[in-house]
């Protein structure tokens, strides 16, 4: 029985290292290559020595699919292309190809220049390393070699996020990558169509969370900035610079546009510049809003957002500024906070998650001592806030999708253990269908049942279909024709031109029967009386009487000739071809029982 | 279309058309009928190729076919039909056949037979579905005839098992516009083929390809607005079609499902996987809910606005939408709603019943979350928050119904409101702000919830902070706190935005009449009183002081302590305010001044019932003035007219009234005087300054009785009558003058005719009216008709001027209400001394931004006229979308005005006003008449009156100072 095989090498159970083997049809993908945020040392990466321990990875995999540009799912891709070593193509939407270079170097110089590692990838290797990606649409189908193809939707989530399926032959597998069933401010909804995958490998970072309505937290979080700067009052905010920055960004733009506000908004430069740019470039990407305005105007081409100055941190007046890094742990972000968190008309909002012994986690859990270096103690007085932007597909938001492409089995990764537990229990009770939620190096298989398309030609589809009634979908209907295999490929045509194809002569095959009948009249006497018989029988059918004395029904031949030996027993000759097999045989059983007792 | 046609073919001179049209304009009556089909028979002769006789048959489609020619024509067609071989003639001729049965006028019972005789030998699908189509077109003009529909729907059913989906699809087309609906018909048929149309129908809900499966179902829906009462045994089959894999059958399913919804709310339907049972209209608005979150934004919309239809849901399931258990980690959370509502209402929280009221209340129990079977769970929630703004207004469209009708549900749904405010698209806001003010008379504000209602006050399009204005109007708060936020916001709005004047005052006008108690503990902080000092007197024009007055004076109203808390100069201020802008400020009873109650008193005060008395004044008047001598009658007439105009000036509600009165009287005075004049008894061109007068008189008689008719909306036939009637005295005044004044014979020929055309068409379109003018001039008229009609102009005008000295003073009938239209100019406000200077001929852009009072369909018949002093006068039809309609019988004009002139030497004044256009073919009387097609024979039909187009100028202008500067080289 043909099966798929699933085995994540990062992200099964867990959040981070995405990485996840399938094989299908004996066709192998890697399912995005990230690194985990957690871990500095060798588990940062997924183990690549799983797919093959010694021999290039191109002779392994057939192709390489990058989901978005978040890190923990592109951050290994140099480092598994170029140290490791793979050439075969990489697929990610364009503005992945585009972020994704961007990203991975700003990591690169993190890891390399702050925290001085070595035998880490060169910005040479990154470059090297997206020469071989190629780029694909939306719903575009992309043939990576004959049988295998795959197909982008969007995703939702973060700019150019896109779900992936996976198709060879009939069998297909979809991976959403990380996705998001409710639009925010900059992004839509993720759409997938009634594909029905064989499997369908989902996130379940939300799996036990069901989300209040996005309006509320944006509401409060306009409500907090504006309330602060009309009191006078400065605003930080820290962000990662792509991602959720350009959404509150857009938020915040458009709401001072609508509210026709005057304090300025600045964003501390850096990669963001560049990321923008892209913002700006991908409008088909976003949500109806900015694609419907765009012509008017490009929504990232802010008006009211300007660049960040150092000098502008001191400068009177209400401001709101986004700064980077998002944890509030160094740079730019930092030393604004140090400046303003003495004053208590300041407020700092904190879009995300903050990792423990960062700044930002301190914060937020409370602290208003903070010890800074050089035994400096920074009393914090500014308001604190948390404001989440998540943009994960929460339980309901899987459960709609799963409904929306009618999985035969899902697969959850990207979560954790216990969450995924509860929500494949929902699943296999709601859905009824199988769920699996493999840990990292653990493979699972999946029995398919592929359906085998066979390639059947016009005339003899129109003239079978046209001998019985009209087609029923819901019964299967009998087809005579001939099936011919050739070249990995089947195909059902009528015999005869089968036989022509294969330069094969037709032969006829002939059943003969003979059947003896008690009677003593004359041969062509009893020749009429069989034809009157049958005549009388196969009301259906044209029952002819030859000058030569024989009958035909249809295409079969009856003679009479009298017995050798016995003159009243008559010896009644049955012939029909194969294809007549069923009237012939019911011919002769008709004609073994004898004639009916009449005197004409 | 077919003027279109027409004129396609003038365009496209091919010769053969251009033939035509010589041969045409030269001997037209006799020679068109025969010569259309024979050519037509002539050139299809001619054709060689099939690609030939497709153009034949194309050109000939260009042409309009008169009703007698079109079954000569039809016969040749179907003549060709049989002799031709290529399918796509054929289907020309085919569509064809349909274009020609749907010739107004021509009835195709004649063709049935050879269309249905055509689909026999017929192999191609196309041609099929072609043929299917033209039985369509002919069974729906042949409705009446239920044999021949019966039979068009037995050929349908024939073909129903035909392979095309084409075919199949105008098969069930066929069925639902014609298929029998009585069910005495179905009975009968039932012998025949077509025995239920129901069940065959439904048969094709299982169709191979999905858009006969759409066309059954939308046959099926057909069926239903013909008045068919569809089976319940449908809904378990449409149910299935919801889960379709193509989104127009799901849609359309949708569709269905709301209708038999709609028809049987009340049977059971069992739960499948349960053993309970519920009432259909909840099952089939769980299952609709349930396609709010589809896959398709169609069949999201169309879900999302059935929805608000379905009124009769139990308050249970309608709860449930608004619903979202949130939970996070498995543990319940409670929604940021919930979160506020807890910290405003003391002590209960949740007095809302939430989903699975008989479930334990635990944690969570991982068994008991159901994340998607739930139904109604949530659906609004879903689809408010959707990604295309399209269902996120059907949304709140559908809220707003369901809303209407349920007041917990209104109370519920308040939040989710409220949210929408805050929605990225203007017009998703807009609607969300309208939909409020539709349901606050059930709803109470929570002061959070006010907060953010407030909090959009700062928008900065006009639109929306109109609408929020409007809100207010109609809102309960429940604190002073509220109260106060309110005016805070409000004013800081004014500051913002001091365009908004009138609006915020007429807001808080509102909202101090409407919570006089909550304004009350408010009233010394907002006038800055003080138990000791004296406080420095407020600045009398400050529009935020205005405001706040305005506020306080309609809480006195109906709060008589109040006034004891105002200082001095309040009083004074109420006095100037009561005079300035008497529509913001009530009366009130101020004690113990006698200063200030005085200017209350006087003459302004309402009388007890002024309408009757006054209207039974004017109508006693006028019934008098048949006994009067000359003299009297116009002395009581001017009179009446000046107390009319008082009145009207004094009473608001009653200026329609009073206006429309006068306005009459006003032109039977003219009239009267007219007739008085001494020209009649002179010989004619002597008294040329007199009859300068008469004519005068007549003119402005024209125009007044168009004013009337046209620029007061709750005119009623009875009144165009009288109106018209006056018209028609006043234009036969116009004959007599003109007959005295003109030389010769000649012009009074055509002029008579004319005239004696508009008695006619008088006669017909106000038939049944004509009883109740005894005496009158029509009547009279009417009864020497025939006299009229054989004699000469001279003696026409002879009599004419007799009866209409004769004829009586017809009592004008007042309707139940009556306003004026009106239009105010806002903006310019034309009291700015900066000229607008732009380069000449450069064209520079003038915002006009107007309200129209009773003005119906301003989009049709408001113009904006710019004149310039040299004389030059510009109309500009504003865009439909110019226009906003704030309230019932209110509209808004905010547009831009495109000026351009040659270059000044001086900056200068042009006048910007706005005019009503009126054409009197669209009036109310005539448009009964059916509207002429572009048959001839129609054509040929007297109009009934010449279509006169106008403009009523009804605003005051409004002047601009502008100052096109040469250009600079």
């Amino acid at each position: 029985m043909p099966e798929i095989k699933v085995t994540p090498l990062g992200a099964g159970q867990d959040v981070g290292r995405s990485c996840i083997l399938v094989s299908i049809a004996g066709k192998n993908v890697m399912l995005d290559c990230g690194m985990h945020m957690g871990y500095n040392d060798d588990r940062r990466f997924p183990d690549f020595s799983y797919i093959t321990q010694n021999g290039r990875l191109t002779d392994f995999l057939d192709c390489v699919i990058i989901s978005h540009f978040h890190l923990d799912h592109c951050g290994a891709l140099p480092y598994f292309s170029e140290m490791v070593g793979y050439d075969g193509p990489i697929y990610m939407t364009h503005p992945t190809k585009a972020i994704c270079p961007i990203l991975l170097e700003d990591y690169r110089k993190i890891t390399v220049d702050k925290k001085g590692e070595t035998n880490f990838f060169t910005s040479q290797m990154i470059k090297d390393c997206m020469k071989k990606v190629v780029a694909v649409h939306l719903h575009q189908t992309v043939q990576v070699d004959e049988e295998l193809e795959i197909k982008a939707y969007y995703a939702g989530h973060v700019l150019g996020a896109a779900m992936f399926q996976i198709k060879v032959g009939c069998e297909s597998v979809v991976y959403t990558g990380d996705y998001n069933m409710t639009p925010d401010r900059h992004l839509g909804a993720a759409w997938i169509d009634k594909c029905r995958p064989d499997l369908l490998i989902t996130e379940s970072t939300y799996a036990t969370t069901i989300r209040d309505s996005k309006r509320c937290r944006e509401r409060d979080f306009l409500k907090k900035v504006h309330e602060t700067v009309e009191r006078g009052g400065k605003v930080l905010i820290p962000v990662f610079a792509l991602g959720r920055a350009q959404e509150l960004c857009i938020l915040l733009e458009t709401f001072w546009e609508r509210m026709n506000l005057k304090a300025p908004i600045y964003f501390s430069t850096g990669l963001t510049e560049k990321a923008n740019h892209y913002y700006k470039l991908f409008i088909t990407w976003t949500n109806q809003k900015i694609r419907k305005t765009f012509v008017q105007r490009n929504m990232f081409e802010f008006k009211h957002i300007k660049a960040f100055d150092r000098a502008f941190a001191d400068n009177p007046g209400p401001m709101v500024v986004f700064a980077t890094p998002g944890m509030l742990h160094a740079g730019q972000s930092l030393q604004i906070f140090r400046k303003w968190a003495g004053n208590e008309k300041n407020m700092v909002i904190m879009p995300g998650y903050c990792v423990q012994g960062t700044v930002g986690h301190k914060i937020l859990s409370g602290q208003r001592k903070l010890e800074m270096e050089g035994r400096q103690i920074l009393e914090v007085k500014m308001q604190v806030e948390y404001m989440s932007f998540s943009a994960h597909a929460d339980a309901k938001g899987i459960m709609q999708l799963i409904r929306q492409a009618e999985p035969r089995n899902v697969l959850l990764v990207h979560g954790e253990a216990k969450k995924m537990e509860f929500l494949k229990q929902k699943i296999e009770q709601e859905f009824h269908v199988s769920c699996y939620m493999p840990a990292n190096g653990e493979t699972t298989t999946i029995f398919t049942n592929p359906s085998i398309p066979v390639d059947i030609s016009l005339g003899l589809l129109k003239r079978e279909t046209a001998i019985g009634l009209l087609p029923d979908v819901k019964k299967p209907k009998l087809m005579h024709g001939t099936l011919i295999m050739k070249d990995n490929s089947f195909r059902l045509v009528s015999p005869e031109q089968a036989l022509k194809e294969l330069g094969l002569a037709e032969h006829q095959l002939r059943f003969t029967c003979r059947v003896h009948i008690q009677d003593p009249r004359k041969e062509h006497e009893t020749v009429l009386r069989v034809y009157n018989h049958l005549k009388g029988v196969l009301k259906d059918y044209s029952v002819q009487h030859l000058p030569d004395g024989s009958i035909t029904v249809e295409s079969i031949l009856i003679q009479a000739t009298a017995h050798s030996e016995d003159q009243g027993t008559k010896v009644l000759l049955v012939s029909w071809t194969y294809q007549d097999e069923e009237l012939g045989s019911y011919l002769t059983s008709l004609l073994k029982k004898g004639l009916p007792q009449s005197t004409s | 279309m077919a003027a279109h046609l027409k004129k396609r073919v003038y365009e496209e001179f091919t010769k053969v058309v251009q033939q035509q049209h010589e041969d045409l304009s030269a001997k037209k009556l006799r020679l068109t009928k025969p010569s259309k089909s024979a050519a037509l028979h002539v050139d299809l002769c001619k054709a060689t190729s099939p690609a030939d006789a497709l153009q034949y048959l194309l050109q000939f489609a260009r042409k309009p076919v008169e009703v007698e020619s079109v079954e000569g024509v039809v016969r040749i067609l179907l003549e060709h039909y049989y002799k031709e071989n290529d399918a796509s003639v054929r289907l020309k001729i085919a569509s064809l056949l349909g274009l020609l049965s749907k010739t107004a006028g021509f009835s195709p019972d004649c063709i049935v037979d050879d269309a249905i005789n055509t689909l026999q030998n017929e192999k191609s699908h196309q041609v099929l579905a072609q043929l299917l189509d033209t039985l369509l077109v002919i069974g729906t003009k042949l409705t009446e005839n239920p044999s021949v529909r019966m039979r068009l729907v037995e050929v349908a059913c024939k073909h129903l098992t035909d392979s095309s989906h084409g075919v199949r699809n105008k098969c069930l087309q066929l069925i639902g516009c014609l298929g029998p609906v009585e069910k005495g018909v179905a009975k009968e048929a039932e012998s025949q083929a077509a025995k239920d149309v129901q069940k065959i129908i439904g048969d094709h809900f299982n169709d191979q390809d999905p858009r006969v499966r759409t066309a059954a179902i939308k046959a099926m829906l057909q069926l239903h607005e013909r008045g068919l009462k569809l089976q319940q045994a449908i809904y378990g089959q449409a149910c299935k079609l919801l889960a379709d894999d193509y989104e127009q059958v799901r849609s359309a399913a949708v569709q269905l499902i709301w209708v038999l919804s709609q028809l049987y709310p009340e049977s059971i339907v069992p739960i499948p996987s349960s053993n309970e049972e519920i009432r259909l209209v909840d099952d089939a608005f769980g299952k609709i809910c349930h396609m709010v979150s589809d896959g398709s934004w169609v069949v999201r919309v169309q879900a999302a606005k059935l929805l608000g239809s379905m009124q009769q849901v139990s308050s249970h399931f309608l709860e449930q939408t608004l619903d979202k258990k949130l939970m996070s980690d498995l543990r319940r959370k409670r929604t940021a709603h919930e979160r506020a509502k807890e910290l405003y209402s003391s002590g209960e929280f949740s007095s809302g019943r939430k989903w699975g009221d008989d479930a334990p209340k635990e944690e969570i129990d991982t068994g008991a979350v159901n994340l998607i079977e739930s139904g109604a769970c949530g659906a609004f929630v879903h689809g408010l928050e959707d990604e295309m703004y399209e269902v996120r207004i059907a949304a709140v469209e559908a809220l707003c119904m369901l809303a209407q009708s349920s007041p917990s549900f209104a109370e519920k749904c308040l939040d989710f409101l409220v949210d929408m405010f805050n929605d990225e698209i203007e017009e998703v806001r807009l609607q969300s702000i309208h939909t409020m003010r539709k349901i606050s008379n059930n709803i109470t504000l929570r002061e959070d919830q006010l907060d953010t209602v407030l909090a959009v006050l700062e928008d900065s399009s006009r639109d929306i902070r109109e609408a929020l204005h409007e809100l207010l109007c109609c809102t309960n708060v429940s604190t002073k706190e509220g109260i106060h936020l309110a005016l805070v916001e409000l004013l800081k709005n004014l500051t913002k935005y001091p365009t908004d004047r009138e609006s915020i005052w007429k807001c808080l006008k509102f909202l101090g009449s409407r919570h006089p108690t909550l304004v009350l503990p408010l009233v010394p902080e907002l006038l800055s009183t003080h138990p000791f000092f004296d406080t420095p007197e407020p600045d009398m024009d400050d529009p935020a002081y205005i405001a706040v007055l305005v506020l306080i004076f309609n809480a006195a109203k109906s709060c008589p302590t109040m006034p004891a808390l105002f200082s001095d100069h309040t009083f004074r201020h109420y006095a100037y305010l009561r005079d300035s802008l008497s529509h913001l400020v009530p009366p009130l009873r101020l004690p113990g001044r006698k200063l200030v109650s005085s200017p209350v008193s006087p003459s302004i005060t309402p009388h007890e019932d002024p309408s009757q008395q006054f209207l039974h004044q004017s109508l006693e008047r006028v019934y008098n003035l048949q006994h009067l001598d000359p003299q009297g009658i116009q002395e009581l007439l001017e009179f009446t007219i000046r107390d009319l105009q008082r009145l009207g000036e004094l009473q608001s509600e009653l200026a329609g009234m009073a206006d429309f009165t006068a306005t009459y009287l006003q032109c039977q005075l003219l009239l009267i005087k007219a007739l008085q004049e001494k020209l009649w008894n002179v010989a004619a061109p002597l008294y040329l300054k007199q009859n300068a007068l008469a004519s005068a008189a007549a003119k402005q008689i024209l125009e007044e009785t168009y004013k009337m008719e046209f620029m007061y909306s709750g005119v009623e036939s009875k009144q165009v009558v009288i109106i018209h009637h006056m018209r028609l005295q006043a234009k036969a005044l116009q004959l007599i003058v003109t007959a005295r004044t003109a030389r010769g014979v000649e012009p009074l020929f055509g002029m008579c005719e004319k005239f004696l055309q508009e008695v006619d068409s008088f006669q017909r379109c106000f038939i049944s009216e004509l009883p109740r003018m005894q005496g009158s001039f029509v009547d009279k008229l009417l009864d020497l008709m025939p006299r009229l009609v054989t004699s000469k102009p001279s003696e026409v005008v002879k009599i004419l001027q007799t009866t209409l000295r004769q004829s009586t003073f017809l009592h004008l009938p007042l309707p139940e209400r009556l306003y004026r239209a009106s239009a105010n100019i806002i903006e310019p406000t034309g009291e700015s001394d900066n000229p607008l200077r732009f380069t000449s001929g450069l064209v520079v852009a003038l915002d006009v931004d107007a309200t129209l009072e009773h003005v119906q369909d301003p989009q049709g018949t408001v113009k904006v006229q710019v004149l310039y002093p040299d004389g030059q006068a510009q109309l500009i039809h504003p865009k439909p979308a110019d226009f906003r309609n704030p309230g019932p019988g209110r509209h808004r004009l905010i547009t831009q005005v495109y000026l351009s002139h040659t270059a000044w030497t001086e900056p200068c004044q042009i006048e910007v006003r706005l005019l009503l256009a009126y054409n009197s073919n669209r009036s109310k009387a005539t448009a009964k008449v059916p509207k002429s097609t572009w048959n001839e024979s129609v054509e040929a039909l007297p109009q009934p009156e010449n279509g006169i187009e106008g403009t009523i100028p009804f605003s005051k202008p409004v002047k601009v100072y502008i100052m096109p500067k040469p250009a600079r080289r």
